[in-house]
């Protein structure tokens, strides 16, 4: 048997599942004495070319309670055509296209390498997919420019059959009519008042004369578009115009006023056309904000420049006067959005704050992507706009719409929760834990948007009682099924099926705590932390998990911008959040520990300390916050730069010393989603503060000792360092112990 | 008349009169003879009389009785007199005597009926009756050749009049020469003799068909001949009817030597002589009855004539008296319900020798009596015989009557009235005379002589000196007062003070068009900069710099004319004085010169202080089902693209600085973005209605030529667009919303020109309800139909106002549209609305173009205040226009084109002085099509008199009818429609009760006397009676009612004018350069072998008579076949012949004058369409139950007498 790192891997390779701890303690106190729940990060999509679509549906158990998928753990007697589940241990009957199995003739879903395996359900229409773009026209010029221009290259990344649609806003709201002849026609909507999905209907005309709406043929003959959503084959060229000849807001903004952005009522009439024209289809909302909302529902800020945008600081004084309300309405949208598979994306690219913090539930509760930037006419958006709609091998996009997840749990085991991008169903069952975490009290959460690197940590409960003998066959089973439209239109179900040994903690306390997976522990801490963080007072949040343990990440930790809001604005925040608990362990990792790369003459790039100490003038560093990818010229390599060594020949090396964080940078920036901030910096560069606010601050203008001394860079901070931090917490662990 | 009265009535009265007919007539004939009586002896006379002539009368009755209901209707009988007696003055005082006299008799006949039906109105006898019984006057009047004479000395009109009314009358006129006879002696007493000549019995006619006979109640006829006093009577001789009194000089030799010698055919006239008439006239069957019963009746009526005698001598002696019998009447009103009819009949024969123009009722009793008498009788009876004379007649004739009628009174209570009248009508005498419809003033006669008159440009100087009328072709030169196409007052002199208005009950209004379009030669107002300070302005009541501001202290200061007050002079302005105290820069200066000009105004003259912007037309066009299916939405894309180049602007140089906007709507918005930068048109839906809003900003409001393509391309697309909606709901209230927000957005000013079709009755703000109800009408609650249905619109209108929005709706309805509710913001934003029933694009697209296309170019102000400012002692106190107010004395519009007028009422608050007249001063602040902001100053000053006749001599009627219809117009929407006709009457009687109480020179309370200036007030007061508003046809329907209220409200005098009383022209002949002359608006002034023109500024009609000339329809229509005329075409064809020619210039020049196009419409004659056409014959008695004109003048005429007594 392998290590259990090569375990670990290989089961986050083959499943995309990661847990905490990989032997379970077999009773409920053990378990709760671990103080690390059992937990997982699962990434549903985990993306896995070799895997081999199945033309037919899966199998279910029998039982109504039960519905777990045949799985390899099944036991299968071949000769009866029988399998036993392995939840609960119903005998079930094979379906007749399986009269031909037997040992030697297995279906794929019985083969152990096939933990994972997806399914194409055939029934049921092809669903286009639907991209609805929603426009804010109250911004400059160039960004205006740069947006559209964005807007006209994504038409082309569409597959041909995809339907679009058109929504700008400024002090209006318009919905645009596609496709037609000789004249533009667009809807208009005040921009102060809500309506409803009902109230939309009528206005734009969409009532269909049938008056009931059966289910089953009449959905079935649902029109495939309407004049708001048509396919981009038909209307490329209109929308292309039509974009084009898209003008900022015309009402004119007296100085000391922001423009009258209606933000609030244009994403309420995206979602309610979506609503009444595509319910339970995949879709996606892109909203792109050039500032914050400034009238009707959702407003966040008045229009008087003079009132600065709420602050962090506003928000503990209770001073922060459409917060609430701006909350609550975004809050309904992003319910009536997922309630339909709806995504709504935010793009949101302006200097100031845009109102993040209100709409964050939007883009969480319904997967859709939040997107920062200062410009539209920056690369940050460009590109990661461009790399919305990258496509895998096949061609098909990156990404899968309204799906649900489904967790099956053995009798043992009970799940609490999920953290993540999901919304609850509100599936009551067998497995649902009485204890929630995160999102709990379901076994079954919508996610309207997904892509390879969505990741969602789901918590577990052991409920086995102590005195209780070890489970039969001595592994506790985990299902994961969902089901998924993908981005060609088909429905599919992927099902991974896991398990993992009990162990008696009285007994077996060493293998347990070798099964420990610290990088996974750590995320699913960071993320409850953040979870509590994002729904309790912050210092509360701290304090809690000051008495929670590990180490080396609690210390970032508590100094990432997911807890620690000095600094940040109320919209970054949101921001950092909003990407820490979607994206996949990897990525959550670098966002909590920046990496940090070294380069120098002295030998090839290693990595080094996020210490102060690891700041040397002639060094090159290269941090990855996930954020931000900064490259910084050591004081003496700074100097040398300036002074043009690295074009002279003799200094080739020199050249290539300075280039080789760059190449490394633009690796790291091609594949990341977002794209992150990229900067390039050198000692006493204003932009510097970035490293400095990141590294451990080992040297400060307190500890002066280690001045003149060949090593790092003093950070000027009253923030305590490693160093000290873990003094304190051995001290308190010692205490706490005694 | 209510027809329904009549039958009833007859019944009844059948019944009653022969129990009563003889007692009953009895007494009305004693009545009649009473008032010959009365000249002997009244009192005794009465009794006598009635007792004789009852029984003459009995038989008669028998036939009255029929009539009976009609008879109130005589009661109507019309004095024409007054009018006569103006012209008489001037030139040819004969023959206005002789239309005097005509009053007088009518005077005579009405006061019987009066008493009793004054109410009656409708009901006027029938059509032939009255004809008839006016034939019978008119006749009487007519042979009376002095009548003629008469006539024709005094104007053309007037004579033509006399002259038909000659030709049939004159046997019966022999009676005629009775009045002659007075006329001689009535020289002396000239309003006396005038009046004399009661309309004849004409109340007896009406006895039968009351109404018919309407005509017989104009016995006025008879008055005719009073005309001539006028002369005579100083300046009043016209209004009193002196008229007659003229004749005393000059015309009365003429006509007494005729009327002489008629009286005494007239007997025998009567018998025979009414009978033609009647037939002539109105021939159908009404008549012949009448007839019929008449002839027995002659023969008592002779029976009379025996009674007569006696008493006759007398009365004829009076042949005032005679009439005055009729008169006596009013001073009996108590018999008066009998005695109307009784008057009637009793005229006859007693009067007979009186009128010797009426006479055709005077006649039968006249000729014998009246004779001898007539002479001296007038003599007497202007002193007290007149008045006692009269008064027994009528007291003993209606005491007689009454006495029946009290039992009838019983059965009919309300009616027992008539059922009076019905003996009276039994009377049949009366019946048989008829008032002349010739013998009574003609408004043709009245319009040709001024014509006539105005030769010389009217000179503005002359303080209190009347305009020609508006159907005169006149130059104006301003020297001070605005042009009377500015302004046009109802009365030159205004009362001292507030008891002589009450007294008169003369409205005191001025009619102010502050826009008018001037004709080329004239130039249009100056335009004055005063600099920076603004225009300068009294210090305390703010009037502007006029001509009556005095320059004091060597020129340093002025004194207000208005208030009085002495101002400095700003130093900029001072200018020496000259020897006489005037500036010496008076005639350098238009504002210290003329009447009418313009002051630019300055900032502080702004909206908050900032100066306009260029205004905008925003094009909202209905494009629901209904309106892409008739057309019109295809129709209006289509002109909208050349008529944008058309859009109005001050330098014809320059291009319009105006902005347009087009929005297209059915049950949502669509707005359209042509900015010119766009390769194609945008368009912005709106639906959500409630909350209207305007979806963009920019390129909304676009300059024409820089979007042009744009715009075109949208026109083209719209009716594209929407080819195949299915929409039928529509909204209104929001799209009115919509341009008033586009507009504001804009900070401008500008109008929307809204094309809508149906009721709006989809989901929105200003939702309405079909809410017509035919049963309402006639009730208390009718008036609510008037009233907008909901409170939305006035709100909308006030937010409009405000900002400068001003509506011009054109409404396509194919059902109700509830135009009372849809015109409220129209209405006070100074707006118009146009309707198009049951638009079709073949037929009615011409007109509805014509009408576009001038209301998109006329020259319009915008965001307009109009402040009316007066000397002391007066001020404006009552409005009535298209406007909306929010204080008491500013008239805010939105917008003010130039055809809109505005009337404004004056009252006392002081009293004024004879020496500084009234002066006022009307300021029109506005914002002009390029964006300038101006103030338009019209001054006007006019006299101030101590004596009624004064007033009475310098009035104007067609501006004081262009009042009283917006006046009762306004009161439908408050008060039950009956009322407000009431209302009417009564004013217009006590008008001419006041005229002839303190302004006539004595006479015979039997006489109508009119004012020379107001001889036509009932004729044409009658016509505003019998308009669709005040009384509707069955086939009116309400949103039509509800139109023609709202398009009189803002009409000029020149519009009202042909309104009421549209001009009729026989096209037998056509001369180029003229007009022929026009006919009057009766049915028999047509003759089958005629092609005629009649335009009412709405409607145009060709009217094509059964048995025209070949050669005629040969010229016309290129046809030689009546019957192959196409009755649908709304063009002539273009055929190249002179008259042809010519006819088409006519028309041409008729549409030209007005400002809404007429569709021409062919009707031929007993054609279906001819009941259309009929409406507009006003003289006759309308398919509605509109009173005659001869009835209503009889009616009149019994409304003044019981106002007398």
């Amino acid at each position: 048997m392998a290590t259990f790192p090569e375990y670990i891997a290989q089961n986050e390779e083959r499943d995309g599942v990661r847990f905490s701890w990989n032997v379970w303690p077999s009773s409920r106190l053990e378990a709760t004495r671990m103080v690390v729940p059992v937990a997982a990060l699962f990434t549903p999509l985990k993306e896995r070319p070799d895997l081999p679509p199945i033309q037919y549906e899966p199998v279910l158990c029998s039982r109504a309670t039960c519905r777990a998928v045949l799985n390899p753990l099944c036991q299968v007697d071949y000769r009866a055509k029988l399998w036993a589940c392995n939840f609960c241990y119903q005998r079930n009957q094979f379906p007749p296209s399986y009269a031909g199995i037997s040992e030697v003739n297995q279906p794929a879903e019985l083969l152990p390498q096939f933990s994972t395996i997806e399914y194409v359900v055939q029934r049921g229409p092809q669903m286009p997919l639907v991209f609805l773009y929603v426009v804010d026209t109250c911004m400059e010029d160039e960004d205006l420019q740069a947006l559209k221009e964005s807007l006209q290259m994504s038409l082309s990344l569409l597959p041909p059959t995809a339907l679009v649609g058109l929504i700008t806003f400024g002090r209006m709201v318009q919905v645009h009519e596609l496709g037609c002849e000789g004249i533009s026609k667009s809807y208009v909507f005040r921009g102060t008042k809500d309506l409803n999905a009902k109230q939309l209907q009528e206005m734009l005309g969409l009532t269909k004369p049938a008056a009931s709406q059966g289910r089953g043929p009449q959905t079935a003959q649902q029109p495939l578009s309407n004049r708001f959503l048509q396919p981009v084959q038909k209307i490329d060229m209109n929308l292309t115009d039509l974009l084009g000849e898209l003008q900022r807001d015309p009402w004119p903004v007296t100085q000391g006023k922001r423009p009258l952005r209606s933000l609030g009522v244009a994403m309420s009439i995206a979602v309610g056309l979506l609503e009444c024209t595509f319910p339970n289809t995949g879709a996606r909302i892109m909203t792109f904000i050039g500032g914050p909302a400034t009238q009707g529902p959702g407003m966040v800020v008045g229009d008087e420049l003079k009132t600065p945008i709420r602050s962090w600081h506003d928000l503990e004084k209770d001073n922060a006067k459409f917060m609430k309300k701006a909350t609550k309405h975004y809050e309904s949208l992003a319910n009536r959005a997922s309630t339909n598979g709806h995504i709504i994306d935010i793009y949101a690219c302006a200097l100031d704050q845009t109102g993040l913090l209100e709409m964050k539930c939007c883009a969480n509760y319904t997967g859709g992507y939040m997107v920062m930037a200062d410009s539209f006419n920056t690369s940050l958006f460009k590109q990661t706009f461009q790399r919305v709609f990258t496509k895998d091998v096949q061609g098909s996009f990156k990404m899968a719409f309204a799906a649900t997840l489904e967790v099956k749990t053995s009798r043992e085991i009970k799940v609490s929760g999920a953290i993540g991008p999901c919304v609850s169903l509100s599936a009551k069952g067998p497995c649902v834990s009485e204890n929630e975490i995160g999102t709990g009290g379901t076994c079954q959460w919508k996610i309207c948007g997904l892509d390879p690197s969505t990741t969602l940590a789901l918590y577990f409960e052991v409920v086995n009682q102590h005195n209780a003998p070890i489970p039969q066959g001595g592994r506790g089973a985990i299902q994961f099924v969902t089901q998924y439209q993908h981005s060609s239109g088909q429905r599919r179900i992927r099902v991974s099926t896991t398990a993992r040994n009990w162990a008696d903690a009285q007994t077996q306390i060493q293998s347990i705590a070798a099964s420990f997976d610290q990088e996974a522990a750590a995320i699913l801490m960071a993320r409850l932390a953040v979870y509590r963080a994002e729904t309790e007072e912050g210092p509360d949040v701290l304090r809690w998990l000051d008495r929670q343990l590990i180490r080396l990440f609690m210390f970032h930790l508590r100094r990432s911008p997911f807890l620690q809001v000095f600094n940040n604005s109320p919209d970054e925040s949101s921001y950092y959040r909003h990407q820490f608990n979607r994206q996949d362990l990897t990525q959550a990792l670098i966002m909590i520990q920046p990496v940090l790369y070294a380069y120098s003459f002295n030998g090839p790039p290693e990595p080094v300390l996020l210490d102060s100490s690891s700041i040397l003038p002639d060094r090159i560093l290269l941090m990855d916050t996930f954020f931000q990818i900064l490259i910084y010229h050591g004081e003496t390599v700074a100097q040398w730069r300036k002074a043009g060594y690295q074009e002279m020949a003799e200094y080739e090396n020199f050249r290539h010393l300075l280039q080789a964080p760059v190449d490394d940078a633009q690796e790291l920036l091609h594949t990341r989603f977002p794209m992150p901030r990229y900067i390039d910096t050198e000692h006493g560069g204003s932009q510097a503060r970035f490293l400095l606010s990141k590294v451990n601050p080992s040297q400060t203008h307190n500890n002066m000792y280690a001045w003149g001394q060949e090593s790092g860079a003093p950070i000027l901070t009253d923030d305590v360092s490693l160093q000290v931090f873990m003094d304190h917490l051995k001290k308190l662990a010692v205490s706490s112990a005694a | 008349m209510n027809v329904n009265q009549h039958t009833p009535m007859a019944s009844p009265y059948g019944q009653p009169q022969p129990g009563y007919g003889q007692p009953g007539y009895a007494p009305l004939d004693g009545g009649y003879p009473a008032p010959y009586a009365p000249y002997n002896g009244p009192a005794s006379a009465y009794q006598p009389g009635a007792p004789q002539q009852g029984p003459a009368r009995g038989p008669p009755a028998s036939g009255a009785p029929p009539v009976s209901a009609p008879q109130p209707y005589n009661q109507y009988s019309q004095s024409q007199g007054d009018m006569q007696n103006g012209p008489p003055l001037m030139t040819q005082a004969p023959p206005r005597p002789a239309v005097s006299q005509p009053y007088n008799h009518g005077a005579v006949n009405l006061p019987g009926p009066q008493p009793s039906f004054p109410q009656h109105y409708g009901p006027p006898p029938s059509m032939q009756q009255v004809t008839n019984q006016m034939t019978g006057m008119q006749i009487a009047s007519g042979p009376p050749t002095p009548a003629g004479p008469g006539y024709a000395p005094p104007h053309s009109s007037q004579p033509p009049v006399s002259n038909a009314y000659s030709a049939a009358p004159p046997p019966s006129y022999t009676h005629a020469p009775p009045p002659v006879s007075s006329a001689p002696t009535q020289p002396p007493p000239p309003s006396g003799p005038a009046p004399s000549q009661q309309y004849y019995g004409g109340p007896p006619p009406p006895s039968q068909q009351q109404f018919n006979s309407s005509l017989p109640p104009t016995s006025q006829q008879q008055f005719t001949s009073p005309a001539p006093p006028p002369s005579s009577q100083q300046s009043f001789p016209p209004t009193s009817y002196s008229g007659p009194v003229p004749p005393p000089s000059q015309a009365p030799a003429p006509q007494v030597s005729q009327p002489q010698q008629p009286f005494p055919p007239t007997q025998p006239p009567f018998s025979s002589a009414p009978p033609p008439v009647s037939q002539p006239a109105f021939v159908s069957g009404p008549p012949p009855p009448a007839q019929g019963s008449f002839p027995p009746r002659a023969p008592p009526p002779s029976s009379q004539p025996g009674s007569f005698p006696p008493p006759g001598p007398p009365p004829t002696s009076l042949p005032s008296g005679q009439y005055t019998g009729p008169m006596p009447p009013q001073q009996q009103p108590p018999p008066t319900q009998p005695s109307p009819y009784h008057s009637g009949p009793p005229p006859p024969g007693s009067q007979m020798p009186p009128t010797s123009m009426a006479q055709s009722n005077h006649l039968p009793p006249g000729p014998q009596g009246p004779p001898g008498p007539p002479g001296p009788l007038q003599q007497h009876p202007p002193q007290p015989g007149m008045p006692g004379g009269f008064p027994p007649q009528q007291n003993g004739a209606f005491g007689q009557v009454r006495g029946p009628q009290p039992g009838y009174a019983g059965p009919y209570p309300g009616q027992p009235n008539y059922g009076a009248p019905a003996p009276a009508p039994a009377p049949a005498p009366p019946a048989q005379k008829r008032l002349d419809p010739d013998a009574i003033p003609s408004p043709i006669q009245v319009i040709e002589d001024d014509k006539a008159k105005s030769t010389e440009p009217f000179t503005t100087g002359v303080r209190g000196q009347a305009p020609p009328l508006v159907t005169t072709n006149f130059q104006v030169k301003d020297q001070g007062n605005a042009s009377p196409r500015f302004v046009r007052c109802t009365a030159y002199n205004m009362p001292c003070t507030a008891d002589m208005a009450k007294q008169s009950q003369v409205p005191l209004a001025a009619v102010i068009k502050p826009l008018a379009t001037l004709p080329q030669d004239e130039s249009p107002p100056y335009l004055v900069d005063h600099g920076e300070g603004g225009p300068i302005r009294c210090n305390r009541c703010k009037a502007y710099m006029c001509p009556y501001m005095q320059f004091i202290e060597g020129g340093r200061r002025f004194q207000c004319g208005f208030c009085s007050c002495v101002t400095e002079v700003p130093p900029h302005y001072f200018q020496h004085l000259d020897h006489t105290g005037k500036r010496v820069d008076c005639y350098d200066r238009p504002e210290l010169s003329l009447g009418s000009y313009e002051f630019l105004a300055t900032v502080d003259y702004c909206k908050n202080n900032k100066l306009p912007q260029p205004p905008a037309f925003i094009f909202l066009i209905d494009v629901s089902y209904n309106a892409v299916k008739s057309g019109m939405v295809n129709i209006v894309c289509q002109e909208l693209k050349t008529l944008l180049d058309y859009l109005p602007r001050e330098n014809p140089e320059m291009d319009s600085m105006v902005r347009v906007g087009f929005v297209t709507y059915n049950k949502v918005l669509h707005f359209y973005n042509v900015k010119a930068s766009l390769a194609q048109p945008q368009m912005l839906v709106v639906s959500d209605v409630s909350d209207m809003f305007v979806p963009l900003l920019d390129g909304f409001l676009v300059n024409v030529n820089e979007s042009r393509l744009v715009i075109e391309s949208l026109l083209d697309q719209i009716p594209e667009m929407f080819a195949d909606t299915r929409e039928t709901e529509t909204v209104f209230g929001p799209v009115i919303q919509a341009g008033l927000e586009a507009l504001k957005a804009a900070d401008c000013a500008g109008k929307l020109f809204v094309f809508h079709t149906s009721l709006p009755i989809a989901e929105a703000p200003g939702k309405l309800k079909n809410r017509e109800d035919k049963k309402l009408i006639g009730t208390d609650k009718e008036k609510s139909l008037f009233q907008p249905q909901v409170g939305f619109y006035n709100t909308l209108a006030k937010e409009c106002v405000a900002q400068g929005c001003c509506v011009d709706l054109f409404l396509f309805p194919n059902q109700y549209v509830d135009v009372a509710t849809l015109g409220v913001v129209p209405v006070s934003t100074g707006g118009s609305v146009y309707k198009y029933t049951y638009f079709q694009a073949q037929t009615d697209k011409e007109r509805f173009l014509n009408d576009l296309r001038r209301d998109v170019q006329k020259l319009v102000g915008f965001d307009a205040v109009m402040r009316v400012r007066t000397s002391t002692g007066i001020r404006a106190t009552d409005f009535f226009g298209s406007f909306f107010m929010s204080n008491t004395t500013d008239v805010e519009l939105a917008g003010l084109d130039c055809d809109k007028a505005i009337t404004v009422e004056f009252k006392h608050d002081d009293k004024l002085s004879e020496e500084t007249g009234a002066l006022m001063q009307c300021a029109v602040l506005y914002t002009s099509c390029s964006g300038q902001r101006r103030l338009r100053v019209h001054n006007m000053a006019v006299n101030c008199c101590s004596q009624l006749a004064d007033l009475y001599r310098n009035c104007e009627t067609d501006t004081i009818i262009n009042f009283f219809s917006k006046y009762a117009f306004r009161g439908i929407l408050s008060n039950p429609t009956k009322a407000v006709r009431d209302t009417l009457v009564n004013q217009c009687a006590q008008i001419l009760a006041c005229y002839r109480k303190n302004c006539a020179s004595p006479s015979s309370a039997g006489q109508l006397i009119l004012p020379e200036c107001m001889k036509l007030l009932p004729v044409y007061l009658n016509c505003v009676l019998k308009s669709d508003v005040l009384l509707p046809g069955a086939d009116v329907s309400l949103d039509d009612r509800a139109y023609l209220r709202q398009l009189i409200s803002c009409m000029d005098v020149a519009e009202s004018h042909v309104f009421f009383y549209p001009r009729l022209l026989p096209l037998t002949k056509l001369e180029s350069g003229s007009l022929p002359v026009a006919v009057r608006d009766s049915e028999e002034r047509l003759s089958k072998g005629g092609v005629y023109i009649l335009e009412t500024g709405l409607h145009l009609f060709l009217w094509v008579g059964a048995s025209v000339q070949q050669e005629l329809l040969l010229n016309i229509f290129g046809t030689p076949s009546f019957s192959q005329i196409d009755p649908n075409m709304t063009s002539l064809p273009v055929l190249d012949n002179p008259f042809s020619e010519r006819l088409r210039e006519i028309i041409d020049s008729f549409r030209a004058q007005r400002s809404r196009y007429m569709k021409l419409m062919v009707v031929k004659q007993e054609d279906r369409t001819e009941l259309i056409f009929r409406h507009f014959l006003v003289e006759d008695k309308s398919a509605s139950g509109g009173a005659s004109y001869v009835d209503f003048l009889c009616h009149m005429h019994k409304e003044i007498r019981q106002l007398l007594s």
